[in-house]
């Protein structure tokens, strides 16, 4: 298997842009603080930072549920489809897997079954097709969520911690395939995590951020090649990102600390 | 003995101890029938008086259900309507409330005067079954999962479309719960306003063969009416539970039986 490019060549062009965007809630919480952000066609990329750093923040602004106080969301090609991955699995108890997994598409009145039997297959969960969200394991209900996010062939796919809550094992497993989804498909990621080594195996470019408000204190580019597997977890090159993303993690902290 | 056999012989065997001590207690004191008649004498009268009593349960229950199908109706629209439209629960719910803490035994005189008495009886039963669902579904409307809401945000839902695919089939368990509750409460309503119409001697249904009878001293005949009437009210119960349990089976927590 090729190959992707690496994120670093300047020639991809921009899906989706953040430029000084401000979040102040009502309550007087300041989430985000003149948070800009490039995101690359195709390109997986990580925004990591301690719990409350406003990162679930910006996914929502991305994916127009959050209206930014200030600054402006740019999307040069115009707003492709969006598929948005929750920290829980997010799904309707009383419809079965097929039912939830089709919902984008009922939404938008289209009745294309094959496009929810190749989400099911592409999350290995064709065979529980008539299964109801509470007779799946965590795992399970995760890769539905990740199905329903699919079906609608995002451009830009969105998710908010979608593993946080699971067991290590099954986690792991959950980031081999996402990693194989995104190959096969092509697709942009924005995945927010706050775990080093996840985002680290994961995305080409980790974006780290302070604590709130949240404002990019570095950029981390992971130039190591895909398709990466658990050889790449143990590797010393990914030892070493990670000690760079726990450093880069460790100054955004205590510069917020000093703030 | 099993848990399951004992939660059926239990009560069972309650029971009869209950109509034994009562049967000895009406022997051995000899007390007259219309102070206490004996259990024997209530079956032999529920018997006898047979069909009198069936056609008055039947009478009973027909604006019951009547009552309950228009609380359950009204319930519904009025809290989808409430969920819908802001305006209309600041106008409405204060009058819902009112109508619900005022006795429905002091309202029921007054209807009787304005309505004929089959409409007031159905009114009452109403007005005790409608607010229990009114609750209840304004409630799990209310509750849906804020994720799933944002879900159908994203996808551009319709306003319809988050209704119908997900306000209503999430605030399904409330709103069969409020059922139940108004189920048993639409007889109570039914019941409380022929009693009310039976003071002023007019009526066919069970309640006003309750009063009837009171004023005649036929207690036997009391007692056989009263026994039907929470035979009615535990058959309603139990039939409400079942389509309860038979919608939710699949995946609420409160229809499936946790293992062990």
């Amino acid at each position: 298997m090729p190959a992707p490019p690496l994120n670093n060549s300047p020639s991809t062009s921009r899906i989706v842009a953040l430029r000084g965007v401000e979040k102040n809630f009502a309550t007087g919480v300041r989430a985000l603080d003149r948070f800009d952000l490039d995101v690359r066609a195709g390109e997986f990329v990580s925004l990591l930072g301690p719990s409350g750093c406003g990162k679930s923040t910006a996914l929502r602004i991305i994916a127009g549920l959050s209206v930014p106080s200030a600054g402006a969301v740019e999307w040069p090609d115009g707003a492709g489809r969006i598929g948005f991955v929750f920290q829980e699995p997010t799904l309707m108890p009383w419809a079965d897997v097929t039912t939830n997994v089709r919902l984008p598409l009922k939404l938008a009145n289209n009745d294309d079954m094959v496009a929810v039997v190749q989400a099911l297959e592409s999350v290995g969960l064709a065979s529980f097709a008539r299964s109801y969200p509470r007779e799946l394991s965590g795992g399970m209900k995760m890769r539905v969520s990740i199905a329903r996010a699919l079906v609608t062939t995002p451009q830009l796919l969105l998710m908010d911690e979608p593993f946080a809550a699971l067991d290590e094992i099954t986690r792991f497993k959950l980031n081999n395939d996402l990693l194989a989804i995104w190959h096969a498909l092509r697709r942009t990621v924005i995945f927010v995590t706050h775990s080093v080594f996840e985002s680290v195996y994961l995305s080409q470019r980790i974006v780290v951020m302070t604590p709130r408000p949240g404002r990019v204190f570095a950029e981390i580019f992971v130039d190591a090649s895909y398709p990466r597997d658990e050889r790449f977890r143990t590797s010393s090159e990914y030892a070493g990102f990670c000690r760079q993303a726990a450093e880069a993690l460790a100054q955004a902290m205590a510069s917020g600390a000093a703030s | 003995m099993s848990q399951r056999s004992l939660r059926i012989c239990l009560p069972i065997f309650a029971l009869a101890l209950v109509i034994l001590c009562w049967d000895l207690v009406v022997r051995k004191f000899a007390i007259p029938p219309f102070v206490l008649p004996s259990p024997g004498l209530v079956l032999t009268t529920l018997i006898s008086d047979g069909g009198l009593l069936w056609h008055s349960l039947l009478v009973t229950l027909t604006l019951t259900f009547e009552g309950f199908l228009l609380a359950a109706v009204g319930g519904v629209v009025l809290a989808v309507a409430f969920n819908q439209w802001r305006l209309v629960e600041y106008s409405l719910y204060p009058y819902a409330v009112i109508l619900q803490v005022t006795p429905v035994v002091a309202i029921a005189p007054l209807l009787l005067i304005y309505l004929p008495q089959p409409l007031a009886v159905l009114a009452c039963a109403w007005i005790v079954a409608f607010f229990p669902v009114l609750a209840n579904t304004t409630l799990g409307l209310n509750s849906v999962d804020h994720n799933l809401l944002a879900l159908f945000e994203l996808y551009k839902a319709s306003r319809w479309q988050v209704l119908w695919n997900l306000k209503l089939p999430s605030a399904l368990p409330q709103m069969l719960a409020g059922l139940r509750i108004a189920g048993g409460l639409s007889l109570i309503g039914a019941v409380v306003a022929e009693i009310a119409a039976g003071s002023a001697g007019a009526g066919s249904g069970l309640a006003y063969r309750i009063a009837e009878s009171g004023y005649r001293l036929n207690i036997p005949r009391m007692f056989a009416a009263l026994l039907l009437l929470s035979l009615a009210g535990v058959a309603i119960f139990f039939a409400l539970s079942a389509i309860s349990h038979l919608v939710l089976r699949r995946w609420h927590e409160s229809a499936i039986e946790r293992e062990r």
